[in-house]
């Protein structure tokens, strides 16, 4: 029961993760390009590129951590 | 000006840079105030809401005590984010004044933690902690977080700045490579 709950209380924390993703992303994309849809296409793109990565470390490593 | 060849090739765009390196410092001093001034207004105000709220959300976390500058001899005591903070410019600065006069003249804002036991009245009870940065990590919940967002918005900095003074790193056909440099398989024609 303990884990999960523990799990449960992390994750609120990673909800101030998504501001970052935002700004994050926006900012970089704009020093790519320079037209402000091209701007937010690429952001767009690398904010899910970010997120996806972030869930493929944390699947790796809740799949390793489950044998402890 | 950005020379010809540089320029994407899915569109006409001439970028006046104007002086680069007074841009370069705007752009340090205020987010977005660098593109702004070369006439890249919707750049600059993306750069100044983004990196802006970043820090300003990092203040609101960390209740306005996450930016702070402080060295001296015991090594402990060093404030490194600052290194990364300072690099939003301006409103990473008082953190400078307030680490050099020991009358604080900003009062208790961006001011280094105070040093020796610290003692506070918390839901009726005294409470004694090593020094003030011991209290506030104990008090303020979102105050590592606080701080992480602000070193973020001064790392963002730095890449705007390089935008102000060097232009966008324009990428060619989405990523896609250009027809002449498509690898051609061997004894075939070049059209």
């Amino acid at each position: 029961m303990l884990p999960p709950l523990l799990l449960a209380l992390a994750a609120t924390k990673l909800w101030y993760l998504m501001p970052l993703v935002v700004s994050i992303s926006l900012v970089y994309a704009a020093t790519r390009h320079e037209l402000v849809d091209e701007i937010i296409k690429h952001a767009i793109r690398f904010g899910i590129w970010i997120v996806g990565f972030m869930g493929v470390v944390f699947g790796l490593i809740y799949f390793l951590s489950r044998g402890l | 000006m950005l020379p010809k060849d540089a320029l994407d090739s899915s569109l006409e765009m001439v970028i006046d840079l104007r002086d680069r390196n007074f841009a370069a410092l705007l752009a340090w001093l205020i987010p977005g105030a660098g593109h702004m001034y070369q006439g890249r207004w919707g750049k600059g105000v993306l750069f100044a809401v983004c990196i802006l709220g970043t820090f300003a959300f990092g203040m609101y976390l960390g209740e306005g005590n996450v930016v702070y500058a402080a060295w001296g001899d015991d090594p402990s005591q060093h404030r490194l984010p600052y290194v990364l903070q300072i690099g939003v410019g301006a409103p990473a600065l008082p953190a400078l004044v307030q680490a050099n006069f020991d009358s604080r003249p900003f009062g208790d804002f961006m001011a280094p933690p105070k040093l020796g036991p610290q003692t506070i009245f918390e839901n009726g009870k005294q409470r004694t902690d090593p020094d003030e940065l011991a209290q506030w990590n104990r008090r303020i919940p979102g105050f590592e977080l606080g701080t992480v967002y602000t070193m973020i918005a001064g790392l963002l900095n730095i890449l705007a700045i390089f935008d102000a003074w060097g232009g966008p790193v324009f990428f060619v056909g989405g990523g896609q490579r250009r027809e002449d440099d498509e690898p051609k398989p061997p004894g075939s024609a070049s059209s």
